[in-house]
């Protein structure tokens, strides 16, 4: 309790406000921006971090950056119906069709209520149950990590948008990437190629910013922007006692949704926000109003985002595992910041671990405050054009590459891991797999080869193991579950294709950026 | 935007075709099989040149994993799924074709790898403000106007940011 305290002591210092504003900020205006999606510009901002000194001041920052992302993106959902972020998709229907009816300050006002109220849920259930799962996961062996490392890296691969199989090989490739340089066990070379700055191993902020900044921005200047939209008149931000009443349901059941799926390696906010809408209106006496303008469906893929970006942040924080790209993103500042992430975080630093969690709660305040009296200054933002922006974050992206080590080499490195990026993007492969795979591999390796050396060479020691045993049969469910899948639809193949298609169409109304 | 004075048969109606529209107008068209093969083939690639390298790092026993046996192990994964890819990928849609607006990005890298080279050379500040011209008029098509004052003014911010904002040593040509 003393040190839940202390956390809001460490929030209160002017400086440590200030870079919560500035990253809650930051993450409003990028979500508000098509463009850089949250883990591109958290990556990109990774070498400020490193140099603001202050672990807990950066943490925070970058924190503020991804959960004020899903407050921004609402706002060109609902004026504009172009998601600023990939969570606020859904809202685009019931969003827009508000809007058109004149009611766009009602669902922005709805969503901005509906975010606070899920993130703050939210962060109430992690202060309760983080300590609890990281005194769990405290006396987590070699077999442990390993199990759980393997699991987080497929959930990623296996749940995102995307073919599965290119998933799957990207985050090979992520792990493979991971053992380049010397071996920590035996003192080897691998993959260097005689280079003396590759022995060394790759920097994980210079991949990061290369495979999500520099190859989004180089999309994005390939992208065919149309012709820009006039936003919707906001009028009357404040919603009606009725509207309130109407929401307040979906406003629960989102918190609810987004806060379990949240957790899930590999969930967040993304999908949170669609099991959120699918969940409404399967539910509703009147789904044909869905689309149409339903206060609810933009009631509960907002609070379910809010909920479930600020619950992705417990297993980086209690397990050391991230659950998604941004939690990746943070997870490398820490690293940098000389902070490794695990269950031990809590005890050794309690400062930084409650001085995160309760910057979240001033930061939604701040958030709130924010989106509901100064949306108009966000809607002037929209008028920025993107041809402005691209060559500012260029710039930022390539100074800061420079600034991590002083050395060109990196900024050279970054450039190659942007091709990449970008060629990946071409060929249909995410990056984000490989990303998350590149944060996870020397854990996974590290912790299998001390695994193997416990169980003296043999594999099923993992299995022996019940925590182990169980988070790998899991593993076995969902690598096998699309195959299982296949072959119950392969059994009924007429009924199949009908239903598949108004199934899918249901949650992927329109596709993420 | 639709016109507001059309009557409003169904609102859900009207704006999917506005979605669809403009997804129609935004998205690049896909790449076609041969994109398909030739992603499978460099991930092959990636995978046997892998395998072939970490026999060399020395695999040892599974009692005590040499520093070949990881990299292997994933690089023959990556092997098998990239020829399961080549086989039953051929027909996916999620790659983007090049065209000539591919152009844009290839010039931009080129001013990324410019700005590397030159900045230990000649200070950032020039190197800056020719990819922000570039970026800004080229491939931005701003005016020339908006085009000076925003490239001095984001090269100015930089210096201060960098140099006394966070102190960094960035190599500059300008000294105060």
């Amino acid at each position: 309790m003393d040190a839940f305290l202390d956390g809001f002591a460490v929030v209160a210092q002017p400086e440590t406000l200030l870079y919560c504003l500035i990253g809650v900020l930051i993450g409003m205006l990028i979500g508000v921006l098509p463009g850089l999606g949250p883990a591109a510009t958290m990556a990109i901002l990774l070498p400020i971090v490193i140099q603001v000194g202050d672990p807990i001041s950066g943490v925070i920052m970058m924190a503020g950056v991804y959960y004020g992302a899903q407050y921004g993106g609402t706002i060109t959902s609902v004026l504009l119906r172009l998601p600023g972020e990939a969570s606020s998709v859904v809202t685009v229907f019931d969003g827009f069709a508000l809007a058109k009816q004149g009611k766009a300050g009602t669902a922005l006002g709805i969503a901005a209520i509906g975010s606070f109220v899920g993130a703050t849920v939210s962060i109430v259930a992690l202060s309760l149950t983080a300590p609890f799962v990281a005194s769990w996961a405290i006396d987590f062996g070699p077999p442990e990590y390993a199990a759980l490392a393997l699991l987080g890296v497929l959930l990623v691969s296996t749940i995102g948008s995307g073919n599965r199989i290119k998933a799957l090989i990207a985050a090979a490739i992520g792990l493979l990437l991971a053992t380049v340089g010397r071996d920590s066990f035996t003192g080897a070379e691998r993959y260097t190629f005689g280079s003396l700055e590759l022995s060394q191993g790759i920097d994980f902020v210079v991949v990061a910013m290369g495979l999500f900044g520099v190859a989004e921005i180089l999309h994005n200047l390939e992208e065919r922007h149309g012709k820009p939209h006039a936003p919707a008149k906001v009028a009357n931000i404040w919603p009606s006692r009725k509207d309130l009443k109407e929401a307040s349901p979906a406003v629960g059941r989102g918190t609810i949704i987004g806060f379990f799926l949240g957790v899930l390696p590999g969930g967040g906010a993304v999908m949170s926000s669609l099991a959120a809408y699918a969940t409404e209106k399967r539910i509703s006496k009147t789904p044909e109003e869905f689309g149409r303008g339903a206060i609810k469906g933009v009631a509960a893929p907002e609070t379910a985002n809010n909920a479930a970006a600020t619950s992705s942040f417990i297993p980086l924080l209690t397990l050391g595992i991230p659950a998604n790209a941004s939690m990746a993103m943070l997870f490398a500042a820490l690293l940098v910041l000389g902070i490794t992430p695990s269950p031990a975080l809590l005890d050794e630093n309690p400062d930084l671990f409650w001085g995160v969690v309760n910057s979240m709660y001033v930061g939604n305040v701040i958030l709130l405050l924010l989106s509901i009296p100064l949306v108009g200054i966000f809607v002037r933002v929209l008028r920025v054009r993107p041809a402005i922006l691209a060559p500012i974050t260029a710039l930022i992206t390539i100074l800061g590459a420079y600034t991590l080590r002083n050395s060109t080499f990196d900024v050279f490195l970054m450039i190659f891991f942007g091709v990449v990026g970008y060629l990946m993007k071409k060929g249909g492969f995410e990056p984000g797999p490989m990303v998350l795979a590149f944060v996870l591999g020397a854990i996974l390796e590290n912790n299998v080869r001390r695994s193997m050396i416990i169980y003296d060479g043999d594999p099923t020691g993992f299995l022996m193991d019940p925590i182990s045993g169980t988070i790998l049969a899991v593993f076995v469910l969902v690598a096998a579950w699309p195959g299982v899948k296949a072959l119950r639809n392969r059994n009924r193949p007429a009924a199949a294709s009908s239903g598949e298609t108004s199934s899918t169409s249901d949650n992927h109304d329109l596709p993420t950026r | 935007m639709t016109d507001e004075r059309t009557p409003r048969q169904d609102i859900l109606e009207e704006i999917e075709a506005e979605v669809a529209e403009t997804l129609a107008d935004e998205e690049l068209p896909p790449g076609g099989p041969a994109y398909q093969t030739v992603g499978a083939l460099v991930a092959l690639a990636i995978g046997v040149g892998g395998m072939v390298l970490a026999l060399d790092y020395g695999l040892d026993g599974l009692r005590r994993p040499g520093a070949g046996m990881w990299p292997f192990v994933i690089s023959a994964v990556i092997t098998f799924l990239s020829v399961v890819l080549l086989i039953v990928g051929r027909r996916l849609e999620d790659s983007v074709a090049f065209s000539r607006v591919s152009l844009l990005p290839a010039i931009g890298v080129l001013t990324f790898i410019g700005l590397g080279v030159l900045m230990p050379l000649v200070g950032f500040e020039i190197p800056s403000l020719v990819l922000c011209v570039i970026w800004l008029r080229f491939l931005g098509g701003e005016s020339w106007r908006s085009t000076i004052v925003i490239s001095v003014c984001t090269v100015a911010a930089f210096y201060f940011l960098f140099l006394y904002g966070l102190s960094i040593p960035l190599p500059h040509l300008l000294v105060f």
